[in-house]
């Protein structure tokens, strides 16, 4: 193409053409405080939205060989609060409400009485850094099935007993990776890692896996997200 | 009395003479959205990379640097995510549609920089920063500007697929492979953005050695006065 030469009313094509990047503009509406919020929440809702879309139940975690594996001692200890928060390991008992059959408490000893899952992966935090360990646990996948969740259910939500919560969306719970993890590096977890139950996810963000679990809930409407979803972080990040 | 002679009378003696149309609308548009995109895309990713400015093992952690807060965007981790998640798809909607708008106008033959452009490169560095002499343009970009500009597009492509290993190193598992793993594909990310960022430099650099006309260009379409013209 060409340019073409114009001898006419310059100035005023000009301004037409320069009128016609007014849509431009519109991306100043970022800089008002009373819209920047709104929109940006805008933007996470459909990044949110795309990244459930983009999940496939199919799409395996990579998996990795014992000599990739970090030291278990080099493995980051990451908490919002406290690295203990004092449960009593003898007397622990996870409590199950919501769409399920059989609600009530469970026993540590009835979770690892399901098929046990040992898996190598990536460990993958917010802020960029990422670890390779050695998880074990039982599918969460199969003690939902134990408990009788209700399959047309939406979310899972935790609770902890450093007052962390969780959710999960339904699909990813289901994930054939996703485990509720009493053990890293074939040893039962120790306290500063979760003990004695805690999420391991690969499909998601660091922050999704929360330690310490005393409640676990089936529920078809979340009333609140996550600790760290509800000051703004993405409430799916799947990985 | 021709038409077109009577125009010619109307331009006032201190008006254009001469001007050619050399930027499209679409190419105006994306140029610029994709200029603030790109601005909101450092600034946040500036302000996430602070929250582990390393690209090593979290323990122990090594910082690389500690990146002043005043040169970053977003406030808080949490805060530059929302700026970086919500400005990816306006940059990578300009992107797509500057691509298209490219490859079905046949105007990428204006940029794209391909074999017979070598040649040219090396008088037009001389040109530029050995004091040699100005080689005669035969067409609207010299090869030096097609090797940039085509740089820069494919650098604004490795942006985006880095980007996409980094949030979907599962989903895209393919490509945090190419790349590496998650781990390197983070890094090639924080570097392709140094490499746009030098490309944006020696850009304005040469916007503001070639003036005030040149520039109102990139907002009218129309250059007045074109130093260069190729018919």
């Amino acid at each position: 193409m060409n340019p073409r030469t114009d001898r006419r009313t310059f100035r005023n094509v000009s301004r037409r053409e320069l009128l016609k990047l007014t849509p431009v503009v519109a991306l100043g509406a970022f800089a008002i405080p009373k819209l920047q919020v709104p929109l940006l929440k805008i933007g996470l809702r459909f990044s949110d939205w795309a990244s459930a879309r983009l999940f496939r139940t199919g799409h395996l975690a990579p998996t990795f060989q014992d000599s990739d594996l970090a030291p278990f001692e080099k493995f980051p200890v990451n908490d919002y609060d406290v690295d203990d928060p004092g449960i009593d390991l003898d007397k622990w008992t996870l409590t199950v409400t919501g769409a399920v059959q059989t609600p009530g408490t469970y026993t540590l000893a009835q979770i690892q009485a399901l098929p046990k899952v040992r898996q190598n992966t990536r460990h993958v935090c917010v802020e960029g850094w990422d670890v390779i360990g050695r998880f074990g646990g039982a599918r969460l996948s199969d003690f939902l099935h134990m408990i009788g969740a209700d399959p047309t259910a939406r979310f899972v939500t935790v609770e902890c007993a450093d007052d962390y919560y969780e959710s999960l969306d339904f699909a990813t719970a289901t994930h054939p990776q996703t485990l509720l993890c009493y053990e890293m590096y074939d040893q039962l977890l120790t306290r500063e890692h979760g003990a004695p139950l805690r999420l391991q996810i690969p499909t998601k963000i660091g922050y999704k896996q929360a330690k310490y679990l005393t409640h676990l809930k089936v529920a078809h409407v979340l009333d609140r997200v996550g600790y760290w979803e509800d000051q703004g972080y993405s409430e799916y990040y799947g990985l | 009395m021709a038409t077109r002679a009577t125009a010619v009378d109307d331009v006032k003696a201190e008006e254009v003479a001469e001007a050619v149309y050399e930027h499209p609308f679409v190419i105006r548009l994306c140029h610029w959205v994709n200029a603030v995109s790109l601005f909101v895309m450092v600034g946040s990713g500036l302000q996430i990379f602070r929250a582990f400015p390393s690209f090593g093992a979290k323990n122990p952690q090594r910082d690389l640097i500690n990146w002043p807060k005043s040169l970053a965007l977003g406030g808080w981790l949490g805060g530059a995510l929302q700026w970086h998640l919500t400005f990816m798809w306006i940059y990578m909607g300009t992107g797509l549609l500057y691509l298209a708008y490219q490859i079905f106008s046949g105007h990428y033959r204006r940029v794209l920089f391909v074999r017979r452009d070598i040649r040219g490169v090396w008088p037009v560095v001389r040109h530029y920063f050995f004091f040699g002499p100005k080689p005669p343009l035969r067409e609207t970009y010299n090869p030096l500007q097609k090797h940039a500009y085509t740089s820069a597009i494919a650098l604004g492509v490795l942006s985006v697929l880095t980007g996409l290993a980094i949030w979907k190193p599962i989903q895209f598992s393919w490509l945090a492979w190419l790349m590496g793993g998650f781990h390197w594909a983070r890094l090639w990310h924080f570097l392709i953005m140094w490499a746009l960022l030098a490309f944006v430099f020696g850009h304005l650099v040469m916007v503001v050695l070639h003036g005030w006309n040149n520039f109102v260009s990139m907002l009218t379409g129309w250059k007045k006065d074109p130093e260069n013209h190729v018919e």
